[in-house]
Parts: C-alpha cells; sequence; structure tokens
C-alpha cells in the first residue's frame, strides 16, 4: 500500500496549496452585489468593501472626458454618481437607460469609482418571463446622449 | 405553417417518449419487434426536428414576422446569411438547434448500431431518447420557437424586426454556438454507451472502445468551440481580452476539462483495466456539467455580460439534473462490482500516477471554476448576500494549475508504465531541462522578471523538447530500418501510432496556447485623444490619425478611423478600426476594432467616437497572442491525426508490462518486479 500512502500524502499537498491559494483569492477579489437601494442603506460598511451596483443608467446623465466617463446609476428615484475611468473601452451596449452593473468602491466623496462597467440591453433582445416582445413603436425612444453621431 | 412546425415538435416529443418505453418493455419482455419500432421512432422523430428547423429558417429567411421569435431575431436589412444564423440567435432557436443536433446524434446512433450491441443498445436509445424529450418539452411548452405575435385573437405581423444582435454578426460567432453544442451534446453519447453498459452489467470496455471516437469528435468540437468564442471575445469585444472568467465562458470551459480528464484516464482502462469507477464517474459528469452549462446559460441564475434571457426554465433544468445524478449515483455505486481494477498503482513514480495527477489537478481546476462561478449563488444561500469573485480569483487558481499540468504534459508521456526509476528518469529529461533552464537564464538576461512568464516559457522549452526527443528517437529507429530521410520517417511514425503522435502534436498544440497566455504578462495599452494628422507612440510603433470615414448601407452606417502605423519613420501599415449604428431597433452600436496580426505581437485598435473634434483611440499591443490562434489549428490537426486508424494495431495484454511493444518508442519501461 505504500505508493497509495505517497500518492495520497503528494495529493493531500496539492489540494492543500491549491485551497490556500482559492481562500486567498475569494478573500481578495470577493465583491457585493447591490442594487442601488440596498447601496444607500450599507452605512459606513459602504466605503471598506468591494461592490457592484446593478442599476439603469440615467437618460442624459452620461458625460464624457478623455478617458472618463460619469453618469448617473438609478434605481426608481435613487441615484448614485458614478465616475469611470479605465482604460478598458465601455462596452458597446453601455448608453443611457441600459442596465448597468459598475464594479469598484464607494469613494468618501460620495461618488462610486468604477473600474468596470456591465451593461445590457436586455429588454431589447429577449423579453423577460412573462413580457413578451413589443413591436417598434410602442418601445422607448432611441437614446441619443451617447457617442451616436453616425 | 408555424402550426406544422409546433406540431412536428409536438409529435417528435410523442416519438421520443415511445422510444423510451418502446426500448425498456421491449427489453424487459423480450419483444424485439417493440425495440426495433423504439429505435425507428428515434428515427422519426428526427425527421420531424427537422423539418420543423427547416420551417424555422424558412420563416426567418422569408422575413415571417408574426412569428415573435422572428420579429426579436431578423430584420429585413441583415445579410441573408446572418438570417440563417439567427435560428441559434436566441434562447428558443438554440434550444432547438440543440434539441436537433441531439436528435442527428441518436439517429446516427440507431443506425450505426443496427447490428451491434443487441443487448445494451434498448438502454442506449432510453437514455437518449430521456434527454431528447427533456428538451423537446422546452421547446414544445415553455419556450416555443413558433409563438405568433397577437393581439387578442388576432395574428398580427410586425413592419420589421429588431434584427440580430450586433454583436453576433460576426463569423466566428456565426459558428461558434452550433460547434459548442456538436461538442456538448455529443458527449451525451459515450455517457448513453456507459450506462447501457452499466445496466446491462456488460464487462468494463466494450462502451469505451464503442465511444472513443465519438468522445474524441466531440471533445474537438468542445475545444473549437471554445477558441472560436475566445477569438471572436478577442476581435468583437473591443478590449482585446480571449478569456474574462465570465459564467457562460465557464460553463463552456467545465464540461471540457472533465472530458479532457476522460480523454486521459480512459487510457488507463484500456491498458491496464483500472479506474473503471472514476471513468463512469468522469463520463457522467461531463454529460452532466454540459447540461449544467446549457442551463447555466440559457435560465440566467448568474448574471452574466453574454446577456441572455431571464426565463423560466430554471426548475426544469434543476429537476431534470437531480434526477439524472441520483439516478446515475445508484447505479454505478450498485454495480460497482463489476467495475472492480485489475491493476493497482505500483509506485509513484509511473505514468499511472502522472495520469492519477492529471485527472486531480485537471478536476481541482474544475472544482474551482466551478465554485467560483457558482459563489455568488452559494453565498447568497448561505449569508444573504450576493458575493462575486473576479478574474483574479479564477488565475490565482488556475494559473498554477495550468503550469503544473504543462510540466505533467511533458513528464507523463516519458515515464513508464508501473514504476519508473530515477536513473531512467535522468536519462529522459536531462536535455529538456538544460532546455528549460538555458531559455530562462537567457530571457531573465534580457530583463524578463515576471515569475510565471518565466515558469511558463521554460514548461514550453521542456515540453517540447522531450516531444521532439520523442519523434527524432522513433524516427531515427524506422529510418536505420528503412533508409527513409528523418522527415518521412516521421511521417511513418505517426501513422504507425496515430493516436499516441496525434496525441503528442495535440500536446505541442498546448504549449503554443500557453506561449500566447503568457504573452498577456507582458500588454501594453494606451487610450488617447488625439487630432487629425497628430502623432501618438505605443511601444515601438508610432500612429497616426489621417483621417475619419463615413458611409452607410441598410444593415448600418459606420465611421472609420484611418490610422497610420509607423516604424523607424517608415509607414508599414493601415489600419482602420470602425464604429457602427446598426439601424434596426433603438440604434444599437457596435464597435469593430482592426488588427495588425503578427506572431510576435498584435497591435490592436479600437475607435471609441469623437470629442470635440478629436478622435479617442485605444491601442493596445498584445505581444504573442496570435500563438494561441496557431495553438488551435494544430489542434485540431493534432486530433484529426488521433483520429485516423493506426497502420500497426498492437494488442495490449492487460495488466502485463507495457512499453516493450515493438515500434512502440517507450522509454525502456522496466521490467520484473
Amino acid at each position: 500500500m505504500k505508493p497509495y500512502v505517497k500518492f495520497g500524502l503528494l495529493t493531500a499537498v496539492i489540494i492543500g496549496t491549491l485551497a490556500w491559494l482559492a481562500v486567498g483569492g475569494i478573500s481578495e477579489t470577493k465583491s457585493y452585489y447591490k442594487e442601488v437601494a440596498e447601496l444607500k442603506k450599507m452605512g459606513d460598511d459602504v466605503y471598506t468593501k468591494r461592490l457592484r451596483v446593478a442599476g439603469d443608467v440615467a437618460e442624459g446623465s452620461v458625460q464624457r472626458s478623455g478617458s472618463e466617463v460619469r453618469f448617473l446609476l438609478k434605481q426608481n428615484d435613487l441615484t448614485i454618481p458614478v465616475l469611470y475611468d479605465s482604460m478598458d473601452p465601455l462596452p458597446d451596449t453601455f448608453k443611457g437607460g441600459a442596465q448597468a452593473v459598475a464594479h469598484g468602491k464607494m469613494g468618501r466623496d460620495g461618488v462610486f469609482h468604477a473600474n468596470k462597467i456591465d451593461a445590457k440591453c436586455a429588454s431589447k433582445y429577449e423579453a423577460k418571463p412573462g413580457q413578451k416582445y413589443q413591436p417598434p413603436g410602442q418601445t422607448a425612444p432611441p437614446a441619443s446622449d451617447t457617442k451616436a453621431s453616425f | 405553417m408555424e402550426n406544422l412546425g409546433a406540431l412536428s415538435l409536438i409529435l417528435a416529443f410523442c416519438f421520443s417518449i415511445y422510444a423510451i418505453f418502446g426500448s425498456v418493455v421491449g427489453k424487459w419482455k423480450q419483444r424485439p419487434f417493440l425495440v426495433k419500432s423504439a429505435e425507428r421512432a428515434v428515427i422519426a422523430q428526427w425527421a420531424l426536428q427537422t423539418l420543423a428547423s427547416g420551417f424555422l429558417v424558412y420563416a426567418l429567411m422569408t422575413h415571417d414576422f408574426r412569428l415573435s421569435y422572428v420579429a426579436s431575431h431578423v430584420n429585413t436589412a441583415m445579410p441573408t446569411l446572418y438570417k440563417f444564423t439567427a435560428w441559434w440567435g436566441g434562447q428558443e432557436g438554440s434550444l432547438l438547434l440543440w434539441s436537433w443536433i441531439l436528435s442527428c446524434y441518436s439517429a446516427l446512433v440507431v443506425w450505426q448500431n443496427r447490428k451491434k450491441f443487441r443487448e445494451m443498445m434498448p438502454w442506449v436509445t432510453a437514455t437518449l431518447m430521456v434527454t431528447q424529450a427533456f428538451f423537446l418539452l422546452l421547446i414544445v411548452y415553455p419556450l416555443s420557437p413558433f409563438e405568433v405575435l397577437a393581439v387578442g385573437k388576432e395574428i398580427r405581423a410586425v413592419p420589421d424586426g429588431n434584427g440580430l444582435n450586433p454583436l453576433l454578426q460576426y463569423w466566428s460567432m456565426a459558428i461558434h454556438p452550433p460547434t459548442l453544442y456538436l461538442g456538448y451534446v455529443g458527449f451525451i453519447v459515450p455517457f448513453a454507451f456507459a450506462m447501457g453498459s452499466l445496466i446491462t452489467k456488460q464487462p468494463g470496455d466494450a462502451w469505451i472502445h464503442t465511444t472513443r471516437r465519438w468522445t474524441l469528435v466531440t471533445w474537438l468540437f468542445q475545444s473549437m468551440g471554445i477558441l472560436l468564442g475566445a477569438g471572436w471575445a478577442y476581435a468583437v469585444l473591443g478590449w482585446g481580452g480571449y478569456w474574462g472568467w465570465d459564467p457562460v465562458e465557464n460553463a463552456s470551459l467545465l464540461p471540457w476539462i472533465t472530458a479532457t480528464a476522460f480523454l486521459h484516464s480512459v487510457m488507463m482502462q484500456e491498458k491496464k483495466g483500472m479506474m473503471k469507477v472514476w471513468n463512469m464517474v468522469l463520463v457522467s459528469a461531463t454529460f452532466f456539467l454540459c447540461i449544467f452549462g446549457t442551463f447555466l446559460t440559457r435560465s440566467g441564475v448568474v448574471s452574466s455580460v453574454h446577456a441572455f434571457a431571464q426565463s423560466p426554465i430554471g426548475p426544469y433544468f434543476a429537476t431534470f439534473l437531480s434526477i439524472h445524478i441520483a439516478a446515475t449515483t445508484w447505479l454505478i455505486l450498485d454495480r460497482l462490482g463489476y467495475l472492480k481494477s485489475e491493476a493497482h498503482l505500483e509506485s509513484v513514480l509511473s505514468r499511472e500516477s502522472s495520469f492519477l495527477f492529471n485527472n486531480l489537478i485537471l478536476l481541482a481546476s474544475c472544482f474551482s471554476i466551478l465554485w467560483g462561478t457558482m459563489f455568488p449563488v452559494i453565498s447568497e444561500a448561505v449569508t444573504g448576500e450576493k458575493i462575486s469573485v473576479d478574474a483574479p480569483f479564477f488565475n490565482r487558481v488556475n494559473v498554477p494549475i495550468g503550469l503544473f499540468l504543462l510540466l505533467l504534459t511533458g513528464v507523463g508521456p516519458l515515464i513508464a508504465w508501473r514504476r519508473s526509476s530515477f536513473e531512467s528518469l535522468k536519462k529522459a529529461f536531462l536535455w529538456p531541462t538544460v532546455g528549460g533552464v538555458v531559455l530562462t537564464g537567457v530571457l531573465f538576461g534580457f530583463g524578463i522578471r515576471h515569475f510565471y512568464a518565466l515558469m511558463s516559457f521554460a514548461l514550453c522549452a521542456f515540453v517540447l523538447i522531450t516531444i521532439a526527443m520523442e519523434f527524432v528517437k522513433g524516427a531515427r529507429a524506422i529510418a536505420s530500418k528503412t533508409g527513409q530521410n528523418l522527415i518521412l520517417a516521421m511521417v511513418e511514425l505517426t501513422h504507425r501510432n496515430t493516436r499516441r503522435y496525434g496525441g503528442y502534436i495535440v500536446h505541442v498544440a498546448i504549449v503554443m496556447m500557453f506561449i500566447g497566455f503568457t504573452g498577456a504578462a507582458f500588454n501594453k495599452e494606451r487610450t488617447i485623444e488625439v487630432g487629425m494628422g497628430d502623432k501618438f507612440t505605443l511601444g515601438r510603433y508610432e500612429l497616426k490619425v489621417a483621417s475619419i470615414e463615413e458611409g452607410q448601407n441598410p444593415n448600418y452606417s459606420w465611421g472609420h478611423a484611418v490610422v497610420e502605423v509607423y516604424q523607424g519613420g517608415k509607414m508599414i501599415d493601415t489600419l482602420t478600426p470602425e464604429q457602427r449604428l446598426y439601424s434596426a431597433g433603438q440604434g444599437q452600436q457596435s464597435s469593430v476594432v482592426d488588427i495588425r496580426r503578427r506572431l510576435h505581437e498584435d497591435l490592436y485598435l479600437n475607435f471609441a467616437g469623437m470629442q470635440n473634434g478629436k478622435a479617442i483611440i485605444q491601442a493596445y499591443i498584445f505581444p504573442l497572442v496570435g500563438w494561441i490562434w496557431l495553438g488551435f489549428a494544430a489542434l485540431i490537426f493534432g486530433t484529426l491525426v488521433c483520429l485516423v486508424p493506426s497502420k500497426i494495431r498492437y494488442e495490449f495484454a492487460k495488466t502485463k508490462v507495457m512499453g516493450v511493444a515493438p515500434g512502440v518508442s517507450q522509454p525502456k519501461a522496466v521490467t520484473g518486479d
């Protein structure tokens, strides 16, 4: 049985190392998913945790200067100002009215500093459950606050 | 028409249910005609699904905007090719494609084995049809692709449809889903044969021999699907990444990992009669992960940039999966007696043990990815808070795993079966180790300090040298006998044992991809606003935005920046990154990057729009990334080589000493105990 013991020991070492890496990885990169309203209720915790904030990009709020993009993330009538400043381009789906998730940290200045943005216009491609495709004309008018100039 | 389509699907569903009962009852009551009729039902439901798919494609091509699916995914301005690919552009259609591919496979299996495996086949048919019935149920009831738009009781067409998501209007995205599906759906066949052999208590290997080719072909499709997706992300999403550890990407990787583990551990069963239970577990796990991946992608349970719909199919999948897992677990446990190992592990330094480590590591990687992907769901269930982990988590665990696997790729094939001595190892690995160390020294001398990158390059050199030595050694032996030159001898060598040498080619392909992955440690990037005629530098390139051009076609209007690329004062290229505004729907925007692809580095430009008369250009340099796509080609080639029948058939006597069969250029096996 000796080879099995050796094999078992090596296995334990490998699994142990990986588990150690995984635990470290989780505590370093974990981020909390919050909706705008939940974020508002977080208190002081909000400044220390890595967060993902979900909401809608407020129509007409997107301002660009250089690689910086500022916009408001809103849920019903609550809004949070977001500053995105990163090398990576925003996704093409990002525009006023889109559903977006901003990854980053809340600054003491009350502005959410995002380093990554996910966005989707879910309503357009796929109907949500219980909500069917609406013929064009009945949907919201095209958003025009982004770089749509061509 | 849509009624005929829907009706064929309902009939196909009935036939698949009949096929389940026909084969089970026929087998049980020993009624061959029932079994036969069940097999015919399989063919019939395939024909019906083909018909239904034909109806859907016809509706898409002819803009039948009365259909909700057509109106959501096609418009009149789209190129014809993408009208066809809109078949899998949305939820309902892609489920139909999934189901149709499964029916093709099932029909093929039934036809191929119409005279073989009479004992096992009814169970194989039944297993296939259970999954088939499940998917047909999904597209018959909750997600029918043939739903019409109606106001009250009146069917009403819309004047024009929404069009296909512009991100999907790209060649590799057009073929990525079907390729992936061919891979994932295909894995049900080995699973069905495994179940068939378990149920009929057939001793070990029949199912492995019959499904060897299936496994390889489906594995090839899985690999192709994943890499096509990666290539698409790289060329279309605009940030130059090919892998972001997104839930949907992970979902596609998970079954690939277990399938890869299976491809390796199956050799242990064929040659040594070991790991029979393990192989059952792996083949089942792969199948479940394929279904689970479909579930993850299609149900929106973990939110993803892939932006598939939230949908009501979650509970269906959960039920299907839990019943399957429970049944399979029970079956394997109940049949443990038939899955006894015929040999034992004799030494930690042996081929057997390298296979075990390969499997262990692959499974650890699979588990970590699964854990990371499901973390938001798990944490919400446990703590009530949705906590996600990011790419750094996955990299932290999987980069070391990848490097260890790379090491095994070099070491494994050269270690003898049963046991190996340090002496023989020293002989086999002296030059590869020297090669790796020298390369590390040279790279270090050039100022590269990135630890993982150095290690990865060293291992790549190590593995390449071991494989080259294997080819040269075998080819020399042949050349000295036949007098052929070394190149011809290598071809001959490969032809004599295609699985072995084809496998080596796949290993080379993996090394090439690792070279490409490692390049990411040296990426450079820059975002800049430039006026017309202004120059800026990135790396060794000087870039000048010469002009902006605009234009329009029925599908979209576009504007692109004409960027001239200079190196050492000389103009070497012109790139035209583009922005498109699709006319359909609400005016979806899409960027089309332009890439100067070279083997040592890619220059990658994204045109992010205009600001105060200046162009915003995002410029990246991605060193070595081209090797990934080159490795992709090598992987296809190597797998195809594996599929060519070997010129010489080796009969492996089980549990006897391996590696001394004539013509097999194994390192000298240590014989005798």
